[in-house]
């Protein structure tokens, strides 16, 4: 076929002549188109990912000694009580932020998702707080929610809620504060999401299940929710992974306290390496567990969207 | 794996606001009620954003007051030059604008001609590589950002601008965003192309990027928010006070003891890191939400 379709024209008469010569052509064309991309990427994000497990088995510091310690890194991990107590709050954060952006977003997607007038303005409503600077919105959610005088706990007052929390500076509400701001944010891009999902659902398995006589409720779940699976797993997949990482918001909103009460993974390993110790090696086994939840958490995802497929 | 992670929605080039849901227009009170749902969500979600813009015309007392002040007393447009004066601004916006410009340049151009080798041409080993761009999804920059940092230092690259050009223009969000782009356009028309004597790279000058302009336009911006947003690369690599960016001498601005009871000039700061990305994001509304709906991503 190619030779028919090249014989006519002049100019490409080296084309296709035979396979291998092409085969050739078209894997160094491919190469130097990806080329300038991929060496950047391999060497600011492979490498060093390469590289992570190498220097959490040595005991690399401000001194600049790294050798290989074996696992020793690993066992003072495991008996390393502040560790794991960064451990245990990412999990909260992560338990209580995922499941309530989830529902948050989706009902915002299902809610913007119809022809209302003014409706574009709720959506870029919705989805400013994520186009905006960290820096500038946790300046403003500290002074919102500030436990004497802030706007927030004024508001709390006012509608009769006597005491109201303390917030960041409340070692019991600093991480509900910090979750409330993370979804805050989060769920306008979120929603994105859905709502790009909510558009491949087609209109007439609605106009079906209404000829049937569901209710909007049943619509919801029999037509809506299996309608957006692969939506839901993939916004699943990026909030985990999102989530389990959570840095620059806690580092701005509390710096991990009260007292050590929001630090997360992310912050110890870099209280660990850039806040005090300059202990290079330690926390990149700290990274090694952050690395593996994460990894671990897609791969579980994925599997077992792949069993719920068949 | 790539194509269940890849695509979330829909083909590429196809509007978002289309209902699918609620055929039959509402009756005026459940019409009436769903607005006032609407607005409480609304009114929460923005009210940080009236606070920042009204507290950054007020005098530093009036921000902290019992009772609330929701209106300013009196304007203070006056912290808008104090600002400039107070605080080394405009060597952060210029820092911030050399970065976010070289990056998105860097970003749109490796971005879209690797796409096109991941897109257009055939070759062995290709979908594997894919793979490797793809399963960087699941792998958080936090998790290897120390060996990162320790590898930047080795070669002297840690406090210089080029540190956060390297760390962000090279991602994998360019190549995903335009390759799903390139996926739609048909292969006759570079077929067509080849037959007419074009080089691959005369295909993709010449018929790609002319025909990818919205998908263009949708990593600009994408790319361009990122840079100017960051937060952590900067707060990593730069220590020098005059590479600073504008989200690194903000929030020096704002834990300096000097400086930290200055807080309608906090606000003043943070209303001008936000006012080019907001101006930006109206303006090009469409590329944005068309850009994150295709790839579901962001850089």
């Amino acid at each position: 076929m190619a030779t028919m379709v090249e014989a006519p024209s002049p100019g490409t008469d080296l084309r296709g002549r035979r396979r291998r010569p092409l085969a050739l052509r078209n894997t160094a064309a491919g190469w130097s188109f990806i080329l300038p991309n991929f060496v950047g990427f391999a060497l600011i994000t492979m490498v060093p990912v390469g590289y992570l497990f190498y220097l959490a088995f040595t005991n690399l510091n401000v001194f600049g000694n790294g050798t290989w310690v074996g696992t020793k890194n690993f066992t003072r991990l495991w008996h390393d009580s502040s560790f794991w107590e960064s451990f245990w709050h990412t999990f909260y954060f992560s338990a209580v932020h995922i499941p309530l952006t989830l529902v948050v977003s989706l009902g915002l997607a299902v809610l913007l998702n119809r022809k209302l007038k003014g409706i574009a303005f709720f959506r870029t409503a919705a989805f400013f707080p994520y186009i905006t600077s960290i820096v500038a919105l946790c300046a403003v959610w500290n002074i919102l929610l500030s436990p004497d005088s802030g706007p927030v706990n004024a508001v709390l007052r006012a509608i009769g809620v006597d005491n109201p929390p303390g917030w960041t500076v409340s070692a019991d509400w600093s991480m509900p504060a910090v979750i409330l701001v993370a979804t805050w944010r989060w769920m306008g891009y979120y929603m994105l999401l859905f709502l790009a999902g909510l558009q491949t659902i087609p209109p007439h398995l609605y106009e079906a299940a209404t000829v049937d006589g569901a209710n909007a409720w049943h619509r919801f779940w029999h037509v809506t929710i299996p309608g957006l699976r692969h939506t839901t797993f993939f916004v699943l997949v990026i909030m985990t992974i999102n989530s389990f990482k959570v840095f620059d918001i806690i580092l701005l909103m509390t710096n991990g306290g009260p007292g050590t009460s929001t630090e997360v993974l992310s912050q110890y390993i870099w209280r660990k390496s850039f806040g005090e110790g300059f202990e290079f090696g330690y926390s990149s086994a700290i990274s090694v567990v952050l690395f593996g939840i994460c990894f671990l958490l897609t791969i579980v995802q994925y599997l077992l969207n792949r069993r719920g497929e068949s | 794996m790539s194509t269940t992670l890849l695509s979330p929605g829909r083909p590429a080039g196809t509007t978002l606001p289309r209902p699918a849901d609620e055929p039959r227009p509402g009756l005026p009170v459940r019409r009436f009620l769903r607005y006032a749902a609407l607005a409480v969500a609304a009114a929460a979600l923005l009210l940080p954003f009236y606070w920042m813009v009204v507290s950054s015309v007020k005098r530093d007392s009036e921000v902290f007051t019992v009772p609330v002040q929701w209106w300013p007393e009196s304007f203070h447009w006056s912290n808008y030059v104090d600002i400039f004066t107070e605080s080394n601004l405009t060597t952060w916006i210029g820092n911030t604008l050399f970065l976010s410009v070289v990056v998105t340049f860097l970003q749109v151009l490796t971005g879209s001609f690797a796409a096109y080798g991941f897109a257009k041409v055939r070759f062995p080993g290709r979908d594997v590589l894919f793979l490797a761009y793809v399963a960087t999804i699941a792998v958080p920059w936090q998790s290897y950002m120390i060996p990162q940092y320790v590898l930047f230092s080795k070669v002297h690259l840690t406090d210089t601008l080029w540190s956060i050009v390297l760390l962000q223009a090279f991602g994998a969000f360019g190549v995903f965003l335009m390759k799903q782009f390139y996926e739609t356009i048909p292969e006759e028309l570079s077929e067509a192309a080849r037959l007419d004597g074009l080089s691959e790279y005369g295909i993709w000058a010449r018929v790609m990027l002319p025909l990818s302009k919205p998908a263009i336009a949708s990593l600009t911006l994408l790319t361009f928010v990122n840079t100017w947003n960051d937060y952590l690369g900067p707060l990593l690599y730069l220590r020098q006070r005059d590479l600073w960016t504008i989200q690194i001498g903000l929030q020096t601005f704002i834990s300096d003891p000097n400086t930290a009871e200055r807080w309608a000039l906090i606000m003043t700061g943070s209303v001008l890191s936000v006012l080019p990305i907001a101006v930006i994001f109206l303006a090009g509304q469409r590329f944005f939400i068309e850009g994150i709906a295709n790839t579901g991503l962001k850089g």
